[in-house]
């Protein structure tokens, strides 16, 4: 158990270690916001689970440093995003477009959704009817109306003789 | 007669499961299959981008003007590239077919890079040299080997990332050239 929890606390702290770090100035904190969201935003390409932020791969530095001369140069966010998407594609965003291609995608889980739900409410009503339509024979079907009728005579001379509780 | 559709619609019902676990396999197969690291490059029909490089083997330049009015193979490659050295041979194989190879220094050292085709054999036109990888981003460069097929009119018609193996030569490189040349004539 502690050996596992040792074996945790190292793996944390090569998280750590493995962040990359650069010495970017910016002209102003807006600009490094930018930066920092749009690095977060761009996948890295080499190893494919980080974003360009994250990587210690050379292409995320070389991509980090465009994105900053791109600010120096007074691009805009999105131009800096069609700049990437221009060369390496949709693949690049985190953040897939909403187009016919990628329909699937943004929809998908909510059709499923409704299927489930729509299975399921089915799946509860047949069951409601198949208790009463074929697990009772007409003997027991009879049987029961008899027995329901018997039940609201009882009730209604219990209420005659007791009118106070009848109202209840 | 009220008796029976239900039977039908349980014999139905008791298969469904069944119908949904084998489509979901199917689905997952076909995702499990596709290499991630092959992402599809958005400038495959576009013109190649505009670039001016210098020459690995003498002083000139290249340029994306130098790649029109052939059939030309960009082999992204690198000395450091393990990749790029199983490819050598089909490369050289191409290059010996007359298919004009031109190779793009991605992110080496000239010294490297000489070394590596002194002692692999050079099967390159010519050399470009992107020492730093700014070119290769604008060609949507993120390892190497890569290589690009550009038809004479200077268009980006294909890319291959990983090596070029004989699979990809006969089944894809093959039928695209005989294409760009039947669209020539």
């Amino acid at each position: 158990m502690t050996r596992l929890a040792l074996l945790l606390l190292l793996l944390i702290g090569q998280v750590a270690l493995a962040m990359p770090v650069d010495t970017f100035k910016f002209k102003s904190e807006e600009q490094e916001t930018i930066f920092h969201r749009l690095s977060n935003e761009l996948r890295c390409l080499v190893c494919q689970n980080q974003a360009i932020a994250d990587s210690n791969a050379d292409l995320a530095k070389d991509l980090r440093n465009e994105i900053y001369k791109m600010l120096q140069q007074g691009k805009s966010e999105e131009q800096i995003i069609d700049f990437m998407v221009q060369r390496y594609g949709d693949f690049v965003l985190y953040n897939p477009p909403m187009k016919p291609l990628t329909w699937l995608l943004w929809f998908g889980p909510l059709i499923a959704l409704l299927v489930g739900f729509m299975v399921v409410v089915r799946y509860i009503r047949n069951q409601r009817s198949l208790v009463v339509a074929s697990e009772l024979s007409t003997d027991d079907q009879q049987r029961l109306a008899a027995l329901r009728s018997d039940l609201k005579q009882a009730r209604s001379t219990s209420a005659t003789s007791n009118n106070s509780e009848a109202s209840g | 007669m009220a008796g029976e559709v239900p039977k039908k619609r349980t014999t139905l019902r008791r298969y469904m499961p069944l119908i949904i676990f084998a489509s979901l396999v199917v689905l997952l197969a076909v995702g499990l299959s596709l290499n991630p690291r092959l992402v599809p490059s958005p400038l495959i029909g576009k013109e190649a981008p505009q670039f001016k490089l210098p020459l690995l083997n003498s002083g000139g330049t290249f340029s994306d003007a130098d790649l029109r009015g052939h059939i030309t193979l960009l082999n992204v490659w690198a000395s450091w590239c393990y990749a790029c050295r199983q490819e050598h041979e089909n490369i050289k194989y191409l290059s010996r077919s007359g298919l004009r190879v031109i190779g793009f220094n991605y992110k080496d050292e000239n010294a490297d890079a000489k070394n590596y085709l002194r002692q692999l054999g050079d099967p390159y036109q010519a050399v470009v040299v992107d020492a730093d990888g700014r070119v290769g981003i604008d060609w949507g460069v993120y390892g190497a080997p890569e290589t690009f097929v550009i038809d004479p009119k200077g268009v980006i018609r294909d890319k291959r990332i990983g090596p070029v193996d004989a699979d990809y030569i006969n089944d894809e490189l093959m039928p695209l050239i005989a294409k760009i040349r039947s669209e020539m004539s």
